[in-house]
Protein backbone atom coordinates (compact mmCIF):
# COMPACT_ATOMS: atom_id res chain seq x y z
CA UNK A 1 0.00 0.00 0.00
CA UNK A 2 1.18 3.54 -0.76
CA UNK A 3 1.17 5.75 2.33
CA UNK A 4 1.89 9.49 2.41
CA UNK A 5 2.73 11.49 5.52
CA UNK A 6 2.21 15.12 6.42
CA UNK A 7 4.31 16.51 9.30
CA UNK A 8 3.07 19.75 10.83
CA UNK A 9 5.53 20.31 13.68
CA UNK A 10 9.24 20.89 14.06
CA UNK A 11 11.55 18.37 15.74
CA UNK A 12 12.07 18.23 19.53
CA UNK A 13 9.38 20.79 20.44
CA UNK A 14 6.69 18.23 19.73
CA UNK A 15 6.65 14.43 19.36
CA UNK A 16 5.12 14.59 15.87
CA UNK A 17 8.40 14.02 14.01
CA UNK A 18 9.43 11.17 16.34
CA UNK A 19 6.06 9.48 15.85
CA UNK A 20 6.32 9.93 12.10
CA UNK A 21 9.80 8.39 12.00
CA UNK A 22 8.71 5.34 14.02
CA UNK A 23 5.61 5.00 11.84
CA UNK A 24 7.71 5.25 8.68
CA UNK A 25 10.12 2.54 9.87
CA UNK A 26 7.22 0.24 10.78
CA UNK A 27 5.43 0.84 7.48
CA UNK A 28 8.59 0.10 5.49
CA UNK A 29 9.28 -2.99 7.60
CA UNK A 30 5.83 -4.27 6.72
CA UNK A 31 6.50 -3.82 3.02
CA UNK A 32 4.45 -0.70 2.42
CA UNK A 33 5.65 2.11 0.21
CA UNK A 34 6.07 5.57 1.71
CA UNK A 35 4.96 7.62 -1.26
CA UNK A 36 6.10 10.94 0.16
CA UNK A 37 6.72 12.75 3.44
CA UNK A 38 5.53 16.34 3.22
CA UNK A 39 6.80 18.83 5.78
CA UNK A 40 4.48 21.77 6.46
CA UNK A 41 4.04 24.52 9.07
CA UNK A 42 6.95 24.32 11.55
CA UNK A 43 7.51 20.79 10.25
CA UNK A 44 9.89 22.36 7.71
CA UNK A 45 12.41 22.65 10.56
CA UNK A 46 12.96 18.90 10.31
CA UNK A 47 15.07 19.68 7.25
CA UNK A 48 17.74 21.92 8.75
CA UNK A 49 21.23 20.46 8.56
CA UNK A 50 22.51 22.93 11.18
CA UNK A 51 20.83 21.48 14.26
CA UNK A 52 23.25 20.21 16.92
CA UNK A 53 21.28 18.11 19.39
CA UNK A 54 23.19 16.92 22.49
CA UNK A 55 25.24 13.77 21.85
CA UNK A 56 23.00 11.63 24.05
CA UNK A 57 19.87 12.75 22.21
CA UNK A 58 18.52 11.53 18.88
CA UNK A 59 19.31 13.52 15.75
CA UNK A 60 15.96 13.74 14.00
CA UNK A 61 17.21 15.25 10.75
CA UNK A 62 19.94 12.60 10.53
CA UNK A 63 17.31 9.89 11.07
CA UNK A 64 15.25 11.24 8.18
CA UNK A 65 18.36 11.39 5.99
CA UNK A 66 19.31 7.80 6.87
CA UNK A 67 15.80 6.60 6.01
CA UNK A 68 15.87 8.62 2.81
CA UNK A 69 19.16 7.01 1.74
CA UNK A 70 18.14 3.48 2.59
CA UNK A 71 14.64 3.60 1.11
CA UNK A 72 14.91 6.44 -1.41
CA UNK A 73 12.19 8.37 0.43
CA UNK A 74 10.74 11.50 -1.14
CA UNK A 75 11.15 14.09 1.64
CA UNK A 76 9.48 17.31 0.49
CA UNK A 77 9.66 20.63 2.32
CA UNK A 78 6.95 23.15 1.53
CA UNK A 79 8.65 26.13 -0.10
CA UNK A 80 6.20 28.76 1.18
CA UNK A 81 6.36 27.51 4.78
CA UNK A 82 10.14 27.10 4.55
CA UNK A 83 10.85 30.56 3.17
CA UNK A 84 8.67 32.13 5.85
CA UNK A 85 10.78 30.37 8.50
CA UNK A 86 14.23 30.85 6.99
CA UNK A 87 14.77 27.35 5.63
CA UNK A 88 16.36 27.59 2.19
CA UNK A 89 18.41 25.46 -0.15
CA UNK A 90 21.28 26.57 -2.35
CA UNK A 91 19.09 27.49 -5.33
CA UNK A 92 16.84 29.64 -3.16
CA UNK A 93 19.88 31.21 -1.53
CA UNK A 94 21.16 32.33 -4.92
CA UNK A 95 17.75 33.40 -6.19
CA UNK A 96 16.93 35.42 -3.07
CA UNK A 97 20.43 36.82 -2.60
CA UNK A 98 20.87 35.31 0.86
CA UNK A 99 24.30 34.60 2.39
CA UNK A 100 23.64 31.03 3.56
CA UNK A 101 21.49 27.97 3.13
CA UNK A 102 20.56 25.28 5.59
CA UNK A 103 18.53 22.49 3.96
CA UNK A 104 20.02 19.07 4.52
CA UNK A 105 20.83 16.63 1.76
CA UNK A 106 18.02 14.15 1.27
CA UNK A 107 15.28 16.78 1.39
CA UNK A 108 13.90 18.72 -1.55
CA UNK A 109 11.98 21.98 -1.57
CA UNK A 110 8.79 22.16 -3.57
CA UNK A 111 5.28 23.56 -3.62
CA UNK A 112 2.06 22.72 -1.81
CA UNK A 113 0.88 20.93 -4.92
CA UNK A 114 3.13 18.07 -3.80
CA UNK A 115 0.92 17.58 -0.75
CA UNK A 116 -2.24 17.49 -2.84
CA UNK A 117 -0.59 15.13 -5.31
CA UNK A 118 0.39 12.87 -2.41
CA UNK A 119 -3.25 12.83 -1.32
CA UNK A 120 -4.30 11.86 -4.83
CA UNK A 121 -1.62 9.26 -5.55
CA UNK A 122 -1.23 7.57 -2.17
CA UNK A 123 -3.76 5.11 -0.77
CA UNK A 124 -3.62 6.77 2.66
CA UNK A 125 -2.51 10.11 4.07
CA UNK A 126 -1.46 10.18 7.72
CA UNK A 127 -1.00 13.56 9.42
CA UNK A 128 1.28 14.08 12.42
CA UNK A 129 1.05 17.40 14.21
CA UNK A 130 0.19 19.38 17.31
CA UNK B 1 -11.66 9.71 -10.71
CA UNK B 2 -11.62 12.68 -8.37
CA UNK B 3 -11.00 11.95 -4.73
CA UNK B 4 -12.95 13.50 -1.90
CA UNK B 5 -10.61 15.88 -0.08
CA UNK B 6 -11.65 17.49 3.15
CA UNK B 7 -9.76 20.20 4.98
CA UNK B 8 -10.55 19.94 8.67
CA UNK B 9 -10.13 23.27 10.46
CA UNK B 10 -10.27 23.21 14.25
CA UNK B 11 -8.10 26.15 15.24
CA UNK B 12 -8.89 29.87 15.47
CA UNK B 13 -7.00 32.45 13.39
CA UNK B 14 -4.01 34.65 14.41
CA UNK B 15 -3.11 32.90 17.70
CA UNK B 16 -1.29 30.29 15.61
CA UNK B 17 -0.49 30.07 11.92
CA UNK B 18 -2.50 26.91 11.19
CA UNK B 19 -5.61 28.68 9.85
CA UNK B 20 -3.65 30.86 7.42
CA UNK B 21 -1.44 28.05 6.13
CA UNK B 22 -4.46 25.76 5.81
CA UNK B 23 -6.10 28.36 3.58
CA UNK B 24 -2.95 28.48 1.47
CA UNK B 25 -3.24 24.73 0.86
CA UNK B 26 -6.91 25.08 -0.08
CA UNK B 27 -6.10 27.74 -2.68
CA UNK B 28 -3.31 25.67 -4.25
CA UNK B 29 -5.34 22.47 -4.01
CA UNK B 30 -8.22 24.06 -5.91
CA UNK B 31 -6.21 23.70 -9.13
CA UNK B 32 -6.24 19.89 -8.88
CA UNK B 33 -9.87 19.25 -9.83
CA UNK B 34 -10.67 17.11 -6.83
CA UNK B 35 -13.95 16.96 -4.91
CA UNK B 36 -13.05 19.49 -2.21
CA UNK B 37 -14.86 20.46 0.95
CA UNK B 38 -13.93 22.33 4.12
CA UNK B 39 -15.10 21.61 7.65
CA UNK B 40 -15.00 24.12 10.47
CA UNK B 41 -15.27 22.42 13.85
CA UNK B 42 -14.73 23.70 17.37
CA UNK B 43 -12.68 26.90 17.49
CA UNK B 44 -12.25 26.57 13.73
CA UNK B 45 -15.58 28.36 13.32
CA UNK B 46 -13.87 31.54 14.56
CA UNK B 47 -11.95 31.65 11.27
CA UNK B 48 -15.12 32.77 9.51
CA UNK B 49 -16.35 35.52 11.84
CA UNK B 50 -17.26 38.88 10.34
CA UNK B 51 -15.52 42.08 11.37
CA UNK B 52 -11.96 40.83 11.82
CA UNK B 53 -9.53 43.74 12.01
CA UNK B 54 -5.89 42.86 12.60
CA UNK B 55 -4.32 46.30 12.16
CA UNK B 56 -3.36 46.63 15.80
CA UNK B 57 -1.73 43.19 16.12
CA UNK B 58 0.56 43.58 13.13
CA UNK B 59 -0.74 40.58 11.21
CA UNK B 60 -2.39 40.40 7.81
CA UNK B 61 -6.17 40.03 7.93
CA UNK B 62 -6.74 37.00 5.73
CA UNK B 63 -10.45 36.66 6.45
CA UNK B 64 -11.46 38.30 3.10
CA UNK B 65 -9.87 35.34 1.31
CA UNK B 66 -12.67 33.02 2.46
CA UNK B 67 -15.18 35.01 0.41
CA UNK B 68 -13.06 34.31 -2.71
CA UNK B 69 -13.22 30.52 -2.25
CA UNK B 70 -16.30 30.35 -4.49
CA UNK B 71 -14.21 31.71 -7.37
CA UNK B 72 -11.82 28.78 -6.79
CA UNK B 73 -14.77 26.39 -7.09
CA UNK B 74 -14.55 25.57 -3.40
CA UNK B 75 -18.26 25.52 -2.73
CA UNK B 76 -18.84 23.06 0.11
CA UNK B 77 -18.14 24.60 3.49
CA UNK B 78 -19.46 22.60 6.42
CA UNK B 79 -20.00 24.28 9.77
CA UNK B 80 -20.73 22.17 12.82
CA UNK B 81 -23.93 23.56 14.33
CA UNK B 82 -23.09 22.53 17.89
CA UNK B 83 -19.70 24.27 17.70
CA UNK B 84 -21.40 27.54 16.77
CA UNK B 85 -23.96 27.18 19.54
CA UNK B 86 -21.36 26.35 22.20
CA UNK B 87 -19.63 29.60 21.33
CA UNK B 88 -22.78 31.72 21.42
CA UNK B 89 -22.60 32.29 17.67
CA UNK B 90 -25.14 32.07 14.88
CA UNK B 91 -24.66 32.06 11.11
CA UNK B 92 -25.25 35.83 11.22
CA UNK B 93 -21.92 36.20 13.01
CA UNK B 94 -20.11 34.51 10.11
CA UNK B 95 -19.30 35.77 6.64
CA UNK B 96 -21.90 35.00 4.01
CA UNK B 97 -19.99 32.79 1.58
CA UNK B 98 -21.42 32.18 -1.88
CA UNK B 99 -20.50 30.69 -5.24
CA UNK B 100 -21.90 31.14 -8.74
CA UNK B 101 -23.32 28.03 -10.39
CA UNK B 102 -22.42 28.06 -14.07
CA UNK B 103 -24.85 25.19 -14.73
CA UNK B 104 -27.69 27.30 -13.35
CA UNK B 105 -27.20 30.58 -15.25
CA UNK B 106 -24.56 31.73 -12.73
CA UNK B 107 -27.07 31.78 -9.93
CA UNK B 108 -25.53 32.77 -6.61
CA UNK B 109 -25.70 29.94 -4.09
CA UNK B 110 -24.73 29.55 -0.46
CA UNK B 111 -21.45 27.76 0.16
CA UNK B 112 -22.04 27.30 3.87
CA UNK B 113 -23.79 24.14 4.98
CA UNK B 114 -24.79 24.24 8.60
CA UNK B 115 -24.80 20.63 9.75
CA UNK B 116 -25.32 18.75 12.99
CA UNK B 117 -22.64 16.58 14.51
CA UNK B 118 -24.40 13.46 13.27
CA UNK B 119 -24.58 14.84 9.72
CA UNK B 120 -20.96 15.98 9.78
CA UNK B 121 -19.87 12.55 11.05
CA UNK B 122 -21.41 11.06 7.90
CA UNK B 123 -19.64 13.61 5.70
CA UNK B 124 -16.27 12.91 7.35
CA UNK B 125 -16.81 9.20 7.00
CA UNK B 126 -17.32 9.61 3.27
CA UNK B 127 -13.96 11.31 2.59
CA UNK B 128 -10.94 9.79 0.87
CA UNK B 129 -8.34 12.25 2.17
CA UNK B 130 -8.55 14.26 5.38
CA UNK B 131 -6.07 17.10 5.75
CA UNK B 132 -5.87 18.30 9.35
CA UNK B 133 -4.58 21.66 10.46
CA UNK C 1 -16.40 3.11 4.83
CA UNK C 2 -14.81 3.48 8.22
CA UNK C 3 -12.28 5.92 9.58
CA UNK C 4 -9.25 5.61 11.80
CA UNK C 5 -9.14 8.60 14.17
CA UNK C 6 -5.93 9.54 15.96
CA UNK C 7 -5.94 11.65 19.12
CA UNK C 8 -2.63 12.97 20.42
CA UNK C 9 -3.62 15.25 23.30
CA UNK C 10 -4.39 14.59 26.93
CA UNK C 11 -8.14 14.81 27.58
CA UNK C 12 -7.30 16.86 30.67
CA UNK C 13 -5.54 19.55 28.67
CA UNK C 14 -7.73 19.93 25.60
CA UNK C 15 -11.14 18.99 24.22
CA UNK C 16 -9.61 17.12 21.28
CA UNK C 17 -10.63 13.71 22.64
CA UNK C 18 -14.24 14.90 23.02
CA UNK C 19 -14.21 16.52 19.58
CA UNK C 20 -13.14 13.18 18.16
CA UNK C 21 -15.81 11.22 20.03
CA UNK C 22 -18.44 13.71 18.85
CA UNK C 23 -17.72 12.87 15.24
CA UNK C 24 -16.49 9.27 15.33
CA UNK C 25 -19.11 7.00 13.84
CA UNK C 26 -20.12 3.59 15.06
CA UNK C 27 -17.63 0.99 13.85
CA UNK C 28 -14.73 3.40 13.54
CA UNK C 29 -11.47 3.14 15.49
CA UNK C 30 -9.90 5.71 17.79
CA UNK C 31 -6.15 5.31 18.27
CA UNK C 32 -4.66 7.22 21.21
CA UNK C 33 -1.07 8.32 20.58
CA UNK C 34 1.48 10.67 22.18
CA UNK C 35 -0.19 12.58 25.06
CA UNK C 36 -3.52 11.16 23.93
CA UNK C 37 -2.68 7.90 25.72
CA UNK C 38 -3.56 9.44 29.10
CA UNK C 39 -7.23 9.06 28.19
CA UNK C 40 -6.78 5.28 28.36
CA UNK C 41 -5.82 4.92 32.03
CA UNK C 42 -8.23 3.23 34.36
CA UNK C 43 -10.05 5.21 37.03
CA UNK C 44 -9.55 8.62 35.46
CA UNK C 45 -12.41 11.07 35.02
CA UNK C 46 -12.88 10.32 31.31
CA UNK C 47 -12.70 6.52 31.68
CA UNK C 48 -16.47 6.24 31.60
CA UNK C 49 -16.59 7.85 28.16
CA UNK C 50 -14.48 5.04 26.74
CA UNK C 51 -16.35 2.39 28.71
CA UNK C 52 -19.75 3.69 27.60
CA UNK C 53 -18.82 4.13 23.95
CA UNK C 54 -19.09 0.49 23.03
CA UNK C 55 -19.59 0.93 19.29
CA UNK C 56 -16.10 2.39 18.75
CA UNK C 57 -12.86 0.40 18.91
CA UNK C 58 -10.35 2.09 21.20
CA UNK C 59 -6.66 1.38 20.75
CA UNK C 60 -3.64 2.85 22.45
CA UNK C 61 -0.11 3.08 21.07
CA UNK C 62 1.85 0.90 23.47
CA UNK C 63 5.25 2.59 23.05
CA UNK C 64 3.68 5.94 24.02
CA UNK C 65 1.95 4.42 27.07
CA UNK C 66 5.16 2.66 28.10
CA UNK C 67 7.20 5.86 27.70
CA UNK C 68 4.82 7.63 30.05
CA UNK C 69 4.80 4.87 32.65
CA UNK C 70 1.10 4.10 32.33
CA UNK C 71 1.19 0.76 30.53
CA UNK C 72 0.15 -1.04 33.73
CA UNK C 73 -2.76 1.33 34.30
CA UNK C 74 -4.59 0.97 31.00
CA UNK C 75 -8.32 0.41 31.20
CA UNK C 76 -9.71 -2.99 30.29
CA UNK C 77 -10.98 -3.46 26.77
CA UNK C 78 -8.49 -1.09 25.19
CA UNK C 79 -6.33 -2.80 22.63
CA UNK C 80 -2.62 -2.03 22.80
CA UNK C 81 -0.79 -1.79 19.47
CA UNK C 82 2.80 -1.08 18.51
CA UNK C 83 3.88 1.04 15.53
CA UNK C 84 3.37 -1.91 13.19
CA UNK C 85 -0.13 -2.22 14.62
CA UNK C 86 -0.61 1.49 13.92
CA UNK C 87 0.39 0.85 10.31
CA UNK C 88 -2.05 -2.08 10.12
CA UNK C 89 -4.87 0.13 11.42
CA UNK C 90 -4.07 2.73 8.75
CA UNK C 91 -4.18 0.04 6.08
CA UNK C 92 -7.39 -1.56 7.40
CA UNK C 93 -9.40 1.69 7.49
CA UNK C 94 -10.47 3.72 4.49
CA UNK C 95 -8.97 7.00 5.62
CA UNK C 96 -7.30 8.60 8.64
CA UNK C 97 -8.52 11.67 10.51
CA UNK C 98 -5.88 13.16 12.80
CA UNK C 99 -7.47 15.22 15.55
CA UNK C 100 -4.75 17.79 16.07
Amino acid sequence: MKIALQINEGPYQHQAADSAIQFTKAALAKGHEIFRVFFYHDGVNNATRLAIPPQDDRNITAEWVALQKEHNLDLVVCIAAAQRRGLIDEDEMNRQGKDANNISEGFRISGLGQLIEAGIEADRLVVFGA
Amino acid sequence: MAKKFMYVNRKPPYGTIYALESLEVVLIGAAFDQDVSLAFIGDGVYQLTKGQDTKAIGQKNFSPVYSALGDYEVTKIYIEKESLEERGLTLDDLQHLVWEDEDDDWAEKDSIRLVSRAELADVLDDQDVLLSF
Amino acid sequence: MSLLHTVNKSPFESNTFDACLNLAKSGSTVLLIEDGVYAATTGNSVADKIKNTTDINFCVLGPDAQARGIEGKLAEGIKVVDYEGFVDLVAEHDAVQAWL
